[in-house]
């Protein structure tokens, strides 16, 4: 049972490079749309509509992570253009600043995982990994 | 026949003076009053400081590369389809910055746009919105930016080419553009939907982006809030009003957590230009951001742009 998990999660994430080398374009817009969908139901904590569950918090810092830590190998150079792409040029001419880009994002949602306990460690750490979503999209996203 | 042709130069000469005599500073303050209601007593530093993350003093004139955002040394360049603009610095030092103006003068930069030598400014100083602010907020702002750091060195000109480089046209552009009114309170209205359109209109100075402008760079009104092509050239700046095709399905909470977190309700992050307003707007606080939603929920819808899928 557990060796044929395994190989469903093997063959899941041999299937995101196969889709990663294929459509860098499409595979990083699914990135950011699961990165959309994992804030979801922190955000509703945040804002009141939604009571506190540390489980579902913790569940989303976790995808958060995993989008972090894929994300710069989606922006391969043959993916400048294309498709309906926001990707800023600077990506490219900027890489070493968009790679710190994906690392704070990737730090940010590794130490949300590690210190968020309880509600009021959850309010203060969630805003922390917001805002590194801005930081990007402040320059390396054009606004279509 | 001779003599008709040089009546007409003399009256064409004459009408030139006189335009630019009525569009100079001083011309513009007697027709349109001028603005002499500078507070007075002991400014309010809290407030202040309210107005300056109001007024997204810092996105344009914080120095750049470096992160202290109360840093006003300027130097920020600002594309336009005009030319490039270069952000002064307006910290309180008193040879490069402001620390040597005086409230009136501030007060009259900010209201009428213009200098305290008695220019005018180019309106990507938004004096269009900060016309509407009130002089005790204006100095309250003025007392809260002479607390800030002192910053060194002078900023460049403006790299802006002909016609739209004549400082002296722009009186003409301030009568159609700049009407001078401050705001003033809808009585039928609730005081939070009140403040909302205070801080919007005002400070908030959101119009001056989330709108198209005409060909000499007026906003054009039937666009009001509607969206527009970024103002750099790449890009487009969303429409804000409740239409589909801007945040009709947006709720008021919706609104105000964007101001709050940079987050749409389908959590996508806000960019750009914007990232840095909501580093201002997260400041503020929950009750003005709540009122600023008030009023944007209640604009008129405008179509704007169709929106992208």
């Amino acid at each position: 049972m557990i060796r044929a998990a395994l190989i469903v999660a093997a063959l899941a994430v041999g299937a995101t490079a196969v889709v990663a080398q294929s459509d860098p374009i499409k595979a990083r817009q699914t990135a950011m749309k699961a990165a959309g969908d994992a804030m979801k139901a922190p955000a509703a904590m945040m804002k009141g509509e939604q009571p506190f569950n540390l489980a579902a918090v913790q569940a989303s810092f976790k995808a958060l992570n995993d989008v972090a830590k894929g994300g710069p190998a989606l922006f391969p150079d043959n993916s400048k253009t294309g498709g309906d792409t926001a990707a800023d040029p600077k990506v490219w001419t900027d890489a070493a600043g968009f790679k710190t880009a994906f690392a704070n994002f990737e730090k940010a949602s590794a130490d949300a995982m590690a210190n968020v306990k309880d509600e009021a460690s959850f309010k203060a750490e969630f805003p922390k990994v917001g805002k590194t979503c801005g930081d990007c999209h402040n320059g390396f996203r054009v606004k279509k | 026949m001779k003599r008709i042709l040089k009546v007409i130069v003399a009256l064409g000469i004459f009408g030139v003076a006189l335009g630019l005599l009525i569009t100079s500073p001083a011309g513009l303050a007697m027709i349109k009053g001028g603005q002499v209601d500078v507070a007075t007593g002991a400014p309010d530093l809290s407030n202040g400081e309210t107005m300056f993350y109001a007024g997204g003093c810092s996105s344009c004139h914080a120095t750049e590369n470096q992160p202290n955002k109360t840093l006003l040394g300027g130097g920020h360049a600002l594309k336009s389809p005009f030319g490039t603009f270069y952000v002064p610095n307006i910290s309180p030092d008193p040879a490069d910055g402001i620390g040597g103006w005086t409230p009136a003068q501030f007060l009259r930069a900010m209201r009428e746009g213009v200098s305290p030598g008695g220019s005018h400014y180019f309106p990507s100083f938004p004096y269009t919105s900060y016309q509407r602010m009130s002089a005790k907020d204006v100095g309250d702002l003025f007392a809260y930016i002479k607390t800030l750091p002192a910053a060194k060195g002078r900023i460049r000109d403006h790299d802006v080419g002909f016609p739209f480089n004549v400082r002296l046209a722009l009186g003409g552009w301030k009568l159609l553009f700049a009407d001078q009114q401050v705001f003033k309170p809808d009585p039928s209205k609730s005081t939070e939907w009140n403040r909302g359109k205070y801080l919007v209109e005002g400070p908030g100075h959101c119009a001056e982006c989330h709108s198209t402008r005409n060909l000499i760079g007026g906003i054009v009104t039937s666009t009001r809030f509607g969206g527009g092509p970024e103002p750099s050239g790449t890009g487009y700046v969303p429409n804000i009003t409740p239409h589909a095709n801007g945040i009709g399905n947006w709720t008021k909470k919706d609104i105000a957590y964007l101001l709050e977190a940079g987050f749409t309700p389908e959590y996508d992050s806000v960019g750009g230009s914007m990232t840095p307003v909501v580093g201002n707007t997260g400041k503020l606080s929950a009750a003005d951001r709540a009122a600023m939603a008030e009023y944007l929920a209640s604009l008129a819808p405008v179509e704007g742009r169709p929106k992208k899928k």
